[in-house]
């Protein structure tokens, strides 16, 4: 018999097994990823989830017998009172799940929850939005770490040798322990020379000589010249890069003609826009500022799920906007982004009033003003809407101010795009 | 109170305890094996492959749940599923983790648990070490359908031959083949023993045929028109029917092997896939259909071994209590009645009936020596159970060693159920006129037939349209599950390439009481 310990190998040796898993399930798997980005905050996209899945594609049939078919014997343990020729009405089938044996089989298995990680789950989000891989693999990187020298320590690579503090330890302590120089003991060997040299030598004097150079070698030999005591190291410790906060207004158009799947839409811009400015950015507020003719700040819950009756007024919640920043992020301390999705509609009266507001105020305080303009896919020819005429004079002029229409997740990403590749070209 | 310390136990060799307390180290795992072994195999005079303890993890015994206990399996996604499956049931207390997993190999691996307290190792050490380990060496049927020595080479082939599909082929074109034979993984037994072969062989073999293929290859048999050849063949069509029948080695209760020997529109690396799975299929045959007795016979093992070792004073009390309360939480039997039902638990019937056979070798009944005239009191319990063990499977030994006191203690009874009556009937108990009635059934109900639909291949017609017929032969008038055997014959479909038409026909009247029909998708 011998014993081999397992505990320490490779873990994870079914992750290929997982990932086939996953690809098979790839359509149940982003429907329940879909879900669950509906009931997730905008700033927790950035996390595992639990996922529920139908498996349907992941049946695995066999030619198994039906129930419903024919006679069937079987024993049973456990009888009390039957007795032989008893005849007994069955369990009502439906009535309470605990019915005959067989009920492990096939059906049971229709749906089951595991959890996918952070990793996988950012995949499928991405997936959706048609990333780069490039701009993936940025966004999922987790924060990044920037070395700083903390003092000094007694152990480490060579390379990291601190050699003016080792230098001075090793002389100090060279001191403190007397030491004998060189030159001393050269002094004392001429000196023995000249005294041998000289005919009636003075035998006790050359004795001592000798004696006290055998001694002050020996003591050169206890005492290094660089011992391990001595030696220092530069220390190095890691922390969080030190990041500027942001603050993220979202604004969005809560009139009627917005639905449910314009909202959810408008969802995924905003998710997809906090996920960057985290990783630009180590704290990031988000402001939820809805508006119909007239705008508030309000809770996320709100933000998405509430519907209001009523016109629009758009210049009302940049208005608001204003209000926010004037009184809680000034522009000195804070980069402020803002997303506004809309459908386009707006009072025809008040598009200069907004031009105006954008132009003068808003946009010179802003990092980045992205506008998307949410249509249902239904809809064939997309008109020219009185926000986005109106706004489409403003991209000539401003380089931090992108527009898109949209009308499924895929649009998104382009209106992310200049910005960032922007800004990446500057961090290097 | 003296301050000196005693000797807490007597330093002589058997009395002394082999370890204390609830943790484990390798010293004490190779002390407790030392002491189980010489007990299992010196004093009980098992017969054992050389063990191999593999000491693991709950991530690395979910692993092996995932990859139907095997190591080293090769890659599919069934297996990531089943292992979110129990990874999350795990997760959530819903499931435990079995304590140990042994594989059929020499050197027989047992895998145990880093969490295990030593109690429960040394329990694990003896059920599997000993128990398993001795059925897998001594049972006939694992000597005639598994060859323990070369099964990890096999695995390590079919890994890295699957691993070189994917490779060459994309892994969605593996996947699908594997897909669909492992559908048919059920219908992919032959029940006649077959040669042995090693990793060495299988690869040499492979490379043999294609060698073989490549030298035979002529262009002038592709000149050869088809229809010709089969016309030229004197003879009408019945008589062409039953040349293809003979040549094709028709029926064949093997639908892997069939598929894979004559499937017309199979790649090689294709053939090749389908023969692993047969062949793992294969491998399991034998263990499922001894799992009472498997069960049976290494609970049986670890109850004797821990008693004897707690008789001679080298387990503590602690640890004993401890044990008999995993024992018997093992060997529980709810009633059909209770909601913890789900069958006859076979570590229960299977540890009582070795006991039972235990006692009626030494102390019989008059009862006992009606009905077990050639062993009741022979006085040799364990030459008695060693002979069953080798030369019995599940439904025989039931047939055999049930006796009237082990029915009456489980209060066995025996229900018929039609499936078109709101009814269900009693029609055996565990009483005098019931006993063989009772046994008879139960020993029905563990035949390999009860579980595995019977569905035979019948007809090819590979000289005309290539439509295979199979045949679902019925007994009891239970028919397959309409879904699911659609969803099958899709799968057999795929890899046969042409039209396949499924028939099931009762196996009494020979009556056609349903009928399936399918195309290959596109």
């Amino acid at each position: 018999m011998h014993i081999v310990d397992r505990r320490l190998n490779p873990k994870a040796k079914s992750l290929g097994n997982r990932q086939r898993f996953l690809r098979r399930a790839k359509a149940e798997i982003r429907e329940a990823v879909r879900d669950a980005l509906k009931k997730r905050k905008i700033a927790d996209v950035d996390g595992g989830e639990n996922v529920r899945i139908r498996t349907k594609s992941l049946r695995e049939p066999t030619f198994g017998r039906g129930k419903d078919t024919g006679s069937r014997d079987y024993i049973m343990p456990g009888n009390s009172d039957f007795a032989s020729g008893d005849v007994i009405r069955k369990p009502d089938r439906n009535a309470g799940k605990r019915g005959r044996k067989g009920s492990n089989q096939g059906e049971g298995e229709d749906d089951f929850v595991f959890s996918l990680t952070r990793e996988e789950f950012l995949d499928i989000f991405f997936d959706d939005l048609a990333l780069p891989n490039l701009v993936k693999a940025k966004l999922k990187r987790l924060k990044s770490l920037e070395s700083y020298r903390a003092g000094f320590t007694t152990d480490g690579p060579p390379s990291k040798m601190n050699h003016v503090r080792t230098m001075r330890n090793s002389l100090a302590r060279r001191i403190a322990l007397r030491r004998p120089k060189a030159e001393e003991i050269d002094r004392l060997k001429q000196q023995l020379q000249a005294e041998e040299n000289r005919k009636p030598g003075n035998k006790a004097l050359i004795g001592e000589l000798r004696e006290r150079i055998r001694h002050l070698e020996h003591m050169r030999k206890v005492v290094a010249y660089i011992d391990p005591i001595d030696l220092r190291y530069n220390r190095t410790e890691y922390r969080p890069k030190p990041k500027t906060q942001a603050v993220m207004f979202c604004l969005m158009d809560v009139s009627a003609s917005m639905t449910e799947e314009l909202k959810d839409l408008a969802k995924r811009f905003f998710m997809l826009l906090h996920l960057f400015l985290t990783r630009h950015y180590s704290e990031v507020d988000v402001v939820f500022i809805r508006h119909t003719t007239s705008a508030q700040e309000v809770d996320e819950e709100t933000f998405f799920h509430a519907t209001e009756t009523g016109g629009t007024v758009i210049s009302s919640a940049l208005e608001e906007m204003l209000r926010v920043i004037r009184d809680r992020y000034p522009a000195e301390d804070w980069n402020i982004y803002a997303a506004q999705a809309s459908d386009g509609h707006n009072f025809d009266d008040d598009m200069d009033r907004c031009m105006a507001m954008l132009n003068e105020e808003i946009l010179p305080l802003c990092q980045y003003y992205a506008y998307i303009e949410v249509y249902s896919s239904d809809q064939i020819a997309p008109f020219l809407s009185v926000a986005w005429s109106g706004y489409d004079e403003l991209t000539s002029d401003n380089a931090n101010f992108a527009m898109r229409r949209v009308s499924n997740p895929g649009e998104i990403y382009p209106v992310f795009r200049e910005l960032f590749a922007a800004s990446d070209d500057r961090e290097r | 109170m003296s301050a000196t310390k005693t000797p807490s136990a007597p330093a002589s060799g058997s009395g002394k305890l082999l370890y204390d307390g609830p943790e484990w180290n390798f010293d004490t795992i190779q002390r407790a094996y030392d002491a189980i072994h010489a007990i299992g195999v010196d004093e009980m005079g098992l017969d054992i492959y050389t063990n191999q303890i593999e000491v693991i993890r709950a991530e690395q015994m979910l692993d092996a749940y995932a990859s139907i206990g095997m190591p080293n399996m090769y890659r599919h996604w069934s297996f990531g599923k089943h292992f979110a499956r129990e990874d999350a049931l795990y997760r959530k207390g819903a499931r435990a983790l079995a304590y140990e997993l042994v594989i059929n190999s020499d050197p027989c691996i047992n895998y145990i648990m880093e969490e295990n307290t030593m109690t429960m190792q040394a329990l694990v050490l003896a059920h599997a070490a000993m128990g398993h380990n001795h059925f897998f060496k001594n049972n006939y049927l694992f000597q005639q359908w598994t060859d323990a020595t070369s099964i990890l080479d096999y695995l390590t082939f079919a890994k890295e031959y699957v691993a070189s599909c994917e490779e060459k082929y994309g892994i969605e074109a593996v996947e699908i083949v594997l897909d669909s034979a492992h559908a048919l993984m059920n219908q992919g037994i032959s029940r006649h023993p077959r040669p042995r072969m090693t990793l060495k062989h299988a690869k040499e073999k492979h490379r043999r045929r294609l060698k073989h293929e490549e030298e035979t290859y002529n262009e002038i048999w592709r000149t050869v028109p088809r229809s010709e050849l089969a016309s030229s063949a004197n003879g009408g069509m019945t008589s062409e029917a039953a040349r293809e029948a003979i040549a094709l080695n028709l029926p064949q209760e093997n639908l892997l092997y069939f598929l894979e020997k004559h499937a017309p529109k199979l790649e090689d690396w294709q053939r090749e896939l389908l023969r692993i799975v047969r062949m793992l299929s294969q491998y399991f045959y034998p263990q499922r259909q001894t799992k009472v007795m498997n069960e049976g016979c290494a609970t049986f093992i670890h109850y004797e071994i821990l008693n004897t070792l707690y008789d001679r004073g080298q387990v503590s009390e602690g640890a004993m209590l401890e044990f008999m309360h995993s024992h018997s939480s093992v060997i529980y039997q709810p009633k059909f009645d209770s909601r913890s039902y789900s069958g006859i638990n076979p570590y229960a019937l299977g540890f009582a009936m070795m006991r039972d056979i235990k006692r009626i070798c030494e102390e019989p009944t008059a009862e006992d020596r009606d009905w077990f005239p050639d062993f009741a009191g022979n006085g040799d319990a364990m030459g008695t159970l060693k002979e069953a063990w080798a030369e019995f499977r599940d439904d025989s030994f039931i047939l055999q060693y049930l006796s009237p006191k082990l029915i009456r203690d489980f209060r066995f009874f025996y229900i018929h159920d039609r499936s078109d009556s709101p009814f269900v009937q009693v029609r055996a108990i565990h009483d005098e006129v019931g006993y063989r009635e009772v046994r008879r059934k139960l020993s029905e109900q563990y035949g390999i037939g009860f579980h595995d639909s019977d569905i035979q291949v019948m007809s090819a017609d590979l000289s005309g349209d290539r439509r295979l017929v199979l045949h679902h032969n019925v007994h009891d008038g239970v028919l397959l599950d309409k879904h699911e055997c659609d969803r099958t014959l899709l799968h057999v479909a795929h890899l046969w390439g042409y039209r396949v038409r499924l028939l099931e026909m009762d196996i009494e009247t020979g009556e056609t009481l349903r009928e399936h029909e399918t195309l290959p998708m596109p």
